[in-house]
């Protein structure tokens, strides 16, 4: 099994798609003669030519309508928004119409496209170039919403959105795109939608965590084990639907919940799953359940300083186990 | 197709596991992804997860066989055609192999990571809401509180909680000791109650207490200690600090003390007398080529053991000011993870706190620990003209694994560090690296 970087992951599973499925396309900005501010899309235009990789004006709400409307027509379109910090012009189109199309046509149109949106912080992005925007998206019935942290996840899941029937929000965190590197079997796999994993398995607590911050809490846990305590990691890698029963089995065994996120606490992913621990774990919790996230500020500092304070880091989160193991 | 189905690494400081419960007998249908085998190590107990559709034909290693990582211990017949698993609804058990969670490349080329900054007032409550955590388990009309499982659990098997002893916070009774009640048929206080008597307090110990209890327990039945202590005349160096104190603390902005001087002194001769920085790993001595020095620092939590890398090769002033920061840290609890890692040899300056004499518990898995205990003025016999002069004394105790290190070997790193203190005096310059030559006898 060849290694691969998570962005190769994604450019690989998105060229053997493009193989296998004359309807995938690609559009975004500098998709084409560029390969993609992130080289996702390297090589691409001189493989499957300008009709399939197609390069748009620097209009967000364009580049999703577009694909919504080559969507309900046939084609299976992703669409790459060049940094989730852009995302914003085309929430009406995410938002108000993709979600809506199968509601709203009583099921006779859906809209099989995939969209594409690095986030996240820890890469000196500042204001601009670090959001994290999942929650928006995990908020919308008829959008699905995942996030991988590892290079097998990514390919996994990638390949199930480009085949879902419905559109699905692909978060890739920036961070992670060069410097998580794992084993990438390479023939064809699809990883289904809404399935967490447990990437360690514990018996003193779980945190519950995606993307980057799986990497820090992996880290924690294994420095927690150290001292004795044993932690169990379950990556969620699905934010909509979000996998219930996997969070519900491993808490009600542990007895105690730690939920770690970059993004800010406040109605958060985090308090969705705090919410689900809440309702059907009441009677095996042993602890209360505790969250670890950043301050609650607008945007990621741009100061180094102020930027590495901000993000939740392996000693900070170690720091979390330790207290809500000791209880 | 056969295919040999091998035990996988599960943690880099695991070599070995024992076999638990097999789940399935040779003959059975396997699915990929079923739980095959229990797997219990020091660290987890885990299902081994079939690797492959097909069929076992064969079990290598039974229940209560320890088996090393990587060895095979099953076999099992795949059908050539793998089928991709539906999605399902219930929740994940089995784990990723580690290759395919990956590992994260060193100097990736992006920004920081935000992993290497020590402050962890954030990690305490990001929402300012400290009350949940830190509540007792005693409400404010004075009865006791207890958590949801623990009352249920407790309803379910009939359990009196009068009769527990809790092990929580603050006394609070845990799940853990529900279970162990409801395992021993009693309560988990019954083992103790020989020992208890009413008015005595029991105290849970912190995860860092236990911690050192497991790691002393660890080196003092695994390592066979010898100890061995020496006389240092430290006169000379007493006035070096005098002399020197005031000048050497407006100049690099840190206290002097003996702790940098000794530090160098011991890196040195670590450097010269390698087997004394070593450890004894599945039978073999392992010379570490890196000398990075421990230094226990008592905190209110307990013993820590901050470690100056590459001890060997920094100055003096460099060296007290390392010392300086590390010990600070330590004692507000903000050490870091790589504040503690590494560690080849361990330096203890027991005297601080009066000593005279250390028989230490060596830092396990390394192979020696020296002690620098109290300098106390003392008559001492000046051989030359048989008078009796008043001089600073300080005994150097070093305790060692007598698997790797005899006394000769002891005794010759022990001589060189005494050489080296007794050959300080006014005129030593704390920026010279100080050169320790192996004493031959």
């Amino acid at each position: 099994m060849p290694e691969q970087n998570l962005i190769e992951a994604v450019r690989e599973t998105m060229r053997s798609e493009m193989r296998r499925d004359e309807s995938v396309i690609i559009l975004g900005e500098d998709v084409g003669a560029h390969g993609g501010v992130f080289l996702a899309t390297d090589g691409f235009i001189e493989e499957f030519g300008e009709d399939r990789v197609i390069d748009t004006p620097l209009a967000e709400s364009l580049i999703c309508g577009v694909a919504l409307g080559a969507a309900v027509n046939g084609m299976r379109p992703i669409a790459e928004i060049q940094f989730a910090d852009f995302v914003w012009p085309a929430i009406n189109q995410l938002v108000g119409e993709t979600a809506r199309v199968r509601y709203g046509t009583n099921g006779a149109k859906t809209a099989p496209m995939t969209i594409r949106i690095p986030y996240g912080g820890g890469v000196r992005g500042g204001l601009y170039h670090s959001q994290s925007i999942e929650v928006l998206f995990s908020h919308t019935p008829g959008l699905t919403v995942v996030a991988p942290a590892t290079s097998y996840d990514a390919k996994g899941l990638l390949a199930s959105a480009i085949r879902a029937n419905d559109p699905v929000i692909v978060l890739e965190h920036k961070r992670t795109y060069r410097l998580v590197k794992g084993n990438v079997p390479s023939e064809d796999y699809t990883i289904p939608i809404g399935q967490a994993e447990i990437k360690r398995p514990g018996t003193d607590l779980t945190v519950v965590t995606y993307g980057l911050m799986l990497h820090y809490v992996l880290q924690a846990a294994e420095a927690a084990a150290a001292e004795g305590i044993e932690v169990e990691v379950l990556d969620l890698r699905t934010l909509r639907p979000l996998d219930k029963n996997s969070i519900v089995e491993s808490v009600s065994r542990t007895g105690k919940a730690l939920i770690v996120q970059e993004d800010t606490l406040a109605v958060s992913i985090s308090s969705e799953v705090a919410a689900i621990i809440a309702e059907r774990c009441f009677f095996d919790l042993d602890g209360p359940v505790t969250r670890l996230g950043p301050p609650e500020i607008p945007p990621m500092p741009f100061s180094p300083l102020m930027e590495a304070e901000f993000m939740p880091s392996p000693e900070k989160i170690l720091t979390a186990i330790k207290k809500l193991a000791d209880i | 197709m056969v295919l040999k189905i091998e035990l996988p690494h599960v943690g880099e400081s695991v070599t070995e596991a024992e076999i638990g419960k097999w789940l399935k007998s040779p003959g059975d249908e396997i699915e990929k992804y079923e739980p095959l085998v229990e797997i219990v190590t020091d660290k987890v107990s885990m299902e081994l997860p079939a690797p492959a559709s097909g069929v076992l034909t064969k079990i290598l290693a039974v229940e209560g066989d320890t088996v090393e990582m990587g060895a095979v211990i099953a076999k099992m017949e795949t059908s050539d055609q793998e089928i991709e698993s539906e999605p399902e609804t219930s929740p994940t058990t089995a784990t990723p192999p580690a290759n395919r969670i990956g590992t994260l490349v060193q100097g990736a080329n992006v920004g920081p990571t935000g992993g290497e900054f020590l402050d962890t007032s954030l990690a305490s409550s990001p929402t300012g809401d400290k009350s949940t955590t830190n509540s007792p388990p005693i409400s404010a009309d004075g009865r006791q509180r207890f958590s949801p499982v623990v009352k249920r659990l407790g309803a379910k098997h009939d359990i009196d909680f009068n009769t527990l002893t809790g092990t929580g916070r603050g006394g609070r009774v845990t799940k853990d000791d529900v279970l162990a009640a409801i395992n021993t048929g009693t309560s988990s206080s019954a083992p103790m109650t020989e020992s208890v008597e009413p008015d005595d307090q029991v105290i849970k110990p912190s995860a860092i207490r236990r911690t050192i209890a497991e790691h002393m327990v660890k080196s003092k039945t695994e390592i066979p200690h010898a100890w061995s202590a020496i006389e240092v005349d430290v006169t000379g160096m007493v006035e070096w600090r005098v002399t020197n104190k005031s000048s050497f603390e407006k100049k690099h902005g840190v206290r002097l003390t003996y702790l940098p001087v000794t530090l160098a002194v011991v890196s040195k001769a670590l450097k010269s007398n390698p087997q004394i920085n070593s450890s004894w790993v599945d039978g073999k001595i392992i010379l570490k080529t890196a000398i990075n020095v421990g230094i226990a620092v008592a905190t209110e939590e307990g013993l820590v053991v901050p470690v100056v890398q590459d001890s060997v090769n920094s100055s003096i002033p460099v060296l007290a000011r390392q010392l300086d920061q590390a010990v600070s840290r330590a004692r507000k609890s903000k050490l870091t993870l790589d504040d503690v890692r590494g560690g080849t040899f361990t330096l203890n300056n027991t005297g601080a706190l009066g000593s005279i004499l250390s028989g230490a518990i060596i830092n396990h898995p390394q192979a020696a620990i020296l002690t620098t205990e109290a300098i106390v003025k003392r008559p001492m016999v000046n051989s030359k003209n048989d008078t009796v002069e008043v001089r600073s004394m300080m005994n150097v105790c070093l305790s060692f694994d007598h698997r790797i290190i005899d006394g000769a070997e002891a005794m010759r790193f022990l001589l060189a560090v005494k050489t080296e203190l007794e050959a300080i005096d006014v005129s030593f310059d704390p920026g010279d690296a100080i050169d320790v030559k192996p004493i031959t006898n």
